[in-house]
């Protein structure tokens, strides 16, 4: 008996090992270990075994069950693993196949620009107003200290809607100052983004049409060297900590003092190169302390506020951030152009 | 304005170097624009002195000549030139040497003998003979200045001389004169300005009896000042003013001419010389031009004269257009024996406005167009006069008229330090302040502050700040941050939703784009809109750049038509764009046009109706418009009349949508299916729902069922869906469409469409008997209202 049951250990363990699949072993589960199965038939024949031998040849018996039962799990996890292994082998793909394309589109360099400068302004508790772009005279100009008879008035160099000139396409985005000053009370920190409009043809620096950002400050107490101190900051934070900024005389008919702002090139660090035309500065924006007699004529006591404005030119700024060579190509919106930003 | 160091030397002293002080000047408000250096293009030129001359031994067109350039020993040049001689003083490029253009000049030899330079011309040398007016223009040039030889060309011809030129802002037309900026340079670098009294010997008659001058028009003549001079000998201006005339970019011509450009460019005040014999009666008339008078001037143009303009008469007829430009009948000849010196103030205005209507803007216009010193013109004419007795151009007459419309009192302000503080945020002491202004001069006394005559900027106490903050230095302000009141700041809810559009239609896959505001009238026919469409009555501009920039417009729809069409043509496969447009919508009883703004949507290439409706859909989704429905429109002539629809909330109409009709497209050389969106911003916002608000996830399941019913094909999936939603008594979640088929075996005329439907109690799990029995009183109404049947 000892030797049949050494007989099944050998034919079962040889078995299992030739399996070629779990459906296989699970009928070779049942051919030696199942109810009707080889060892449990080896198993009945023990009656005629002498009391001595019985359980003897019983440890056998079961220790040959769970030898047998051992192996054959552990077939079944080899076998397993093989079939998950040839499975991912041939489950694989070229992962240099390019990504199932999913578009998204571009913000245009114009508005990059504009929302960066927004949100650094917010950021310095500014609004943002806005004005229309068909504006009076007396708001584009008058109000703005350009009296009737100013150069800037004339015909050549502004667009008009009526015949007595009282209507026009805004020539600055500064009309938006005297709107707010108008209808809002000090403290006002506004900044106001839009199109503007001059009578220029259209080549690689001129537009008909271009893209401002006023500011204005009003306050008691707003000083010189608080409109440099604000405008530092919005230069450090545009273009890194380290960028230095001057400040030059300049003149507008509504500021006074005036200034224009230059920021040191960034190419050459003030030693003059291409990109600054050799004068080592680019000039970035005007500003200037709001000119008494136009918060006057908005009604704000020039004895007790006074206050700071500037301009921004976004297609420069844009142009020069992204290394754009030509202005048209702001307005004819090329894919090939868009989608590069 | 150029401005030549050499000559600011002569009004004051300064060591800074070329860079310093342009860097100083431009940080003072006087913006240097260029620089340049006169010579900069010659290298190693020198005077030589001809000391013989003998023939080429093998060519007859050469002569071989010997010439001390200073050296030990002289050099032998070989030249083709017929005009020099022995003794001559000619330029030489010596061994090595550049000329302008960067054209190099080496030892080498002709014909075989060497030949150690060249011989120059006036062209070599990069002048003309309005330089040297001596010269020959097809010879060498032999010089007439004192020399010697071995002396540097550049030193010789004034070519030593470093040129600034200045970017002057229009309220400073006192800088456009040498004095002016001489006070400017004295005032930045503190050092004392050296200003010349012009000293007439005159004594060579009267004037009074030979010119009387009256002004008729003193609103657009202040003050008109004249001296004359007879016996004049027109003559060519001696070396130093031709070079300094051309340093400051002005062409030499003869000594009188010559003689009120150095003035104008001086002084900044521009005169006019013209022929006194040309003069009718004696008399000057400063007077507006009567109707239908003409004149020709200077440049041999006849111009038509109309009554706005000022113009200086005879007692007959024009001889000049006040400010602007002299008549060719007054014109100063070879002939011409008495000259009148003009030195007139004009109103800046009207010379400005005179000058663009006659499209001619000179130097002199663009002086006076700006206001310039009443007070100038004395001094100007004086120094003309002054100039002709040193250059024995003529014999000035005795006495100068001078007839002035008006007193002309200064400005007188109050020096309020403790303000003027106040507005810089400074410290700066009220004697510093005083230094500076006296620096320009201003007269200060305590603090009352005489404006001098040239500052006609200076009005206000803020002007007074901008001079004292610029000679303190704009950057030695110290740097602070607005205290004050904190202010909220932040985006309105408008903008914020303009941002999350734009955000949305990215991610939709459409790209930006910014176009013109003004478009041409004809685009309202491109786009095949109505005659009658109230969009055809846009703002005109008056002054339009061109026709197809002449109207605001009241659509956006060109603009992106425009877009589309110039990416086809530029062969770009595909492109889908996005614009927030704002249209110009002119307003019955109002004055400026309602601004609004339209968010646009278009594209092309391999994309269809339903590509653009599921980006509109996505985009008002996620903008939280609820409500949204699509309805056929065919009656929009600017879209294919079967694939249009227009979209609404609520009832609220926004827009439309759908393919741009082929005409259209066609109309836009485009051969290829575009479509577009137009929306309305304002209505999108106005659909806008309230911020959600968390609704409980479901605690039982939901039962689907697919149906497919076959119905008419004229059905819209709309009105299926409605019905669909009426018959399920609350428990219909969702309805999807996922199949749409025609063919056999449906009946030609019918279609077959499936819908998947979700229902859901939300108080129990449904049962499938219950859920069946939705499903059949859905079938049921189907088939009742519109003759649709399971399939």
């Amino acid at each position: 008996m000892k030797n049949e049951l050494e007989q099944i250990r050998k034919s079962a363990l040889g078995a299992f090992a030739a399996a070629a699949g779990t459906a296989e072993l699970e009928s070779l589960r049942v051919r030696f270990l199942g109810k009707k199965g080889e060892l449990t038939a080896l198993l009945k024949q023990m009656g005629s075994l002498s009391p001595e031998e019985r359980p003897v040849m019983g440890q056998l018996a079961n220790a040959l069950r769970e030898e047998l039962e051992g192996a054959l799990d552990a077939r079944v996890r080899v076998l397993e693993q093989e079939a998950l292994e040839a499975k991912l082998r041939d489950e694989i793909i070229d992962v240099t196949i390019p990504g199932t394309p999913v578009t998204v589109g571009h913000r245009h360099p114009l508005t990059i620009v504009l929302e960066e400068a927004l949100d650094i302004f917010v950021g310095m508790g500014f609004e943002i107003a806005e004005g229309p772009e068909v504006e009076l005279a007396s708001y584009n100009f008058t109000r703005l200290n350009t009296p009737e008879g100013h150069p800037a008035r004339e015909w050549q160099d502004t667009f008009y809607l009526s015949e007595d000139s009282g209507v026009l396409l805004r020539t600055q985005t500064s009309p938006v100052q005297v709107r707010v000053m108008e209808k809002k009370a000090p403290p006002i920190r506004i900044v106001a983004p839009g199109r503007v409009y001059r009578k220029d043809e259209v080549d690689a620096t001129h537009s008909p049409m271009f893209h401002q950002m006023e500011g204005l400050v009003v306050d008691k107490g707003i000083t010189m060297t608080d409109l440099k101190g604000t405008l530092e900051t919005l230069v450090k934070k545009l273009y890194g900590q380290e960028s230095r900024v001057r400040f030059r005389p300049h003149h507008f008919p509504f500021t006074e003092p005036s200034c224009e702002v230059d920021v040191q090139c960034f190419q050459c660090h003030g030693a003059g190169c291409r990109v600054c035309k050799g004068e080592g500065w680019i000039e970035l924006l005007g500003a200037g302390m709001v000119h008494p007699r136009v918060l006057a004529g908005c009604g704000i006591d020039t004895d007790v506020y006074s206050g700071f404005a500037f301009g921004i030119g976004l297609e420069r700024m844009t142009m020069r951030r992204f290394e754009i060579s030509d202005l048209r190509l702001m307005f004819e919106n090329d894919m090939r152009f868009l989608s590069q930003f | 304005m150029k401005l030549s160091r050499k000559w600011l030397s002569e009004f004051v002293d300064i060591e800074a170097s070329d860079r310093e002080y342009d860097e100083a000047m431009t940080l003072s408000g006087s913006k240097v624009e260029l620089t340049e250096d006169m010579g900069a293009g010659i290298v190693n030129v020198v005077v030589g002195r001809i000391l013989s001359l003998e023939k080429h031994p093998h060519a007859d067109k050469l002569q071989i000549c010997r010439v001390d350039v200073g050296a030990d020993s002289p050099l032998q040049i070989a030249t083709g030139a017929k005009n020099v001689a022995p003794e001559d003083l000619v330029p030489v490029a010596l061994d090595g040497s550049v000329l302008p253009g960067g054209v190099r000049i080496d030892a080498g030899e002709l014909r075989g003998v060497a030949s150690l330079g060249m011989l120059c011309s006036v062209k070599e040398l990069g002048l003309t003979i309005h330089d040297v007016p001596y010269a020959v223009e097809d010879g060498i040039l032999i010089l007439q200045e004192p020399c010697s030889p071995g002396q540097d060309i550049r030193e010789v011809l004034g070519l030593d001389d470093h040129v600034v030129e200045f970017e002057i802002t229009p309220n400073r037309p006192d800088c456009l004169s040498v004095i002016g900026l001489a006070r400017e340079t004295s005032a930045v670098f503190g050092k004392p300005l050296h200003l010349h009294e012009p000293k007439v010997k005159a004594g060579c008659g009267s004037l009074e009896k030979l010119l009387a001058v009256e002004i008729r028009d003193p609103d657009l003549c202040p003050r008109y000042t004249a001296r004359m001079v007879k016996n004049v000998k027109i003559a060519p201006s001696p070396a130093w003013m031709r070079e300094r005339l051309r340093a400051s970019g002005v062409r030499p011509i003869n000594n009188i001419v010559d003689i009120t450009n150095y003035v104008m460019l001086e002084y900044g005040q521009p005169m006019h010389a013209f022929d006194f014999a040309c003069v009718n009666g004696g008399r000057i008339v400063v007077r507006r031009a009567a109707p239908g008078e003409e004149l020709e001037t200077l440049d041999g143009t006849r111009r038509r004269l109309t009554p706005g303009m000022l113009v200086i008469a005879d007692e007959h007829r024009p001889v000049g257009v006040a400010g602007v430009m002299g008549g060719a009948n007054s014109e100063i000849t070879g002939s011409t024996a008495a000259v009148v010196f003009e030195s007139a103030n004009f109103n800046g205005t009207s010379i400005r406005q005179t000058a663009v209507a006659l499209g001619m803007r000179t130097d002199a216009s663009s002086r006076f167009e700006k206001g310039l010193d009443p007070q100038g013109t004395l001094p100007a004419v004086q120094r003309a006069c002054e100039l002709v007795e040193l250059l024995g151009a003529g014999e000035v007459l005795d006495s100068v008229i001078d007839v002035k419309a008006a007193d002309f009192p200064a400005t007188v302000l109050s020096l309020d330090a403790e303000r003027i503080n106040r507005l810089l945020g400074t410290e700066i002491p009220a004697p510093e302040m005083a230094q500076y202004l006296r620096s320009l001069g201003f007269a200060v006394t305590g603090d009352r502050v005489e404006v001098p005559s040239w500052r006609s900027d200076i009005e206000h106490y803020s002007d007074l700040a901008e001079e004292v903050a610029r000679l303190y230095g704009y950057n030695l302000l110290p740097t602070t941050m607005m205290r004050g009141e904190t202010t909220q700041g932040g985006f309105s809810d408008v903008q914020r939703a303009r941002r999350l559009a734009g955000t949305l239609c990215r991610g939709m896959g459409y790209s930006e784009i910014l176009t013109y505001s003004f478009v041409s009238p004809s685009c309202f026919d491109k786009i095949r809109l109505p005659a009658s469409s109230p969009l055809r009555n846009a703002i005109r501009i008056l002054n339009p750049l061109g026709e197809d920039t002449g109207i605001m417009r009241t659509t956006a729809l060109p603009s992106m038509m425009e877009t589309l069409s110039r990416n086809y043509s530029y062969r770009n496969p595909s492109a889908r764009l996005y614009e927030l447009a704002s249209v110009y919508l002119p307003r019955e009883g109002e004055t400026l046009p309602e601004e609004r703004q339209l968010l646009l949507l278009g594209g092309y290439g391999d994309m269809d109706f339903f590509e653009l409706k599921g980006a509109v859909e996505a985009v008002l989704a996620n903008m939280n418009i609820r409500g949204v429905t699509f309805a056929a429109e065919s009656e929009h002539s600017s879209y294919h009349p079967g694939r249009c629809a227009s979209v609404s909330a609520g009832g609220v109409p926004m827009g439309t949508l759908g393919q741009i009709h082929p005409l259209v497209t066609e109309e836009y050389g485009m051969d290829t299916p575009a479509y577009a969106a137009q929306l309305d911003f304002p209505a999108m916002l106005a659909c806008r729902a309230p911020e959600a608000r968390y609704v409980p996830l479901p605690r039982f399941p939901s039962v689907s069922r697919d149906i497919a019913v076959v119905c008419d094909a004229s059905i819209p999936v709309a009105v299926l869906e409605s019905c669909i939603a009426r018959g399920a008594a609350g428990l219909l979640k969702e309805v999807r469409l996922f199949d749409i088929y025609t063919g056999s075996p449906v009946p030609a005329g019918k279609k077959s469409v499936a819908f998947s439907l979700t229902l859901r109690s939300d108080d129990r799990t449904l049962t499938d008997a219950e859920a069946d029995a939705d499903v059949r009183v859905i079938l049921d109404l189907l088939h009742r209202e519109l003759g649709a049947v399971l399939r």
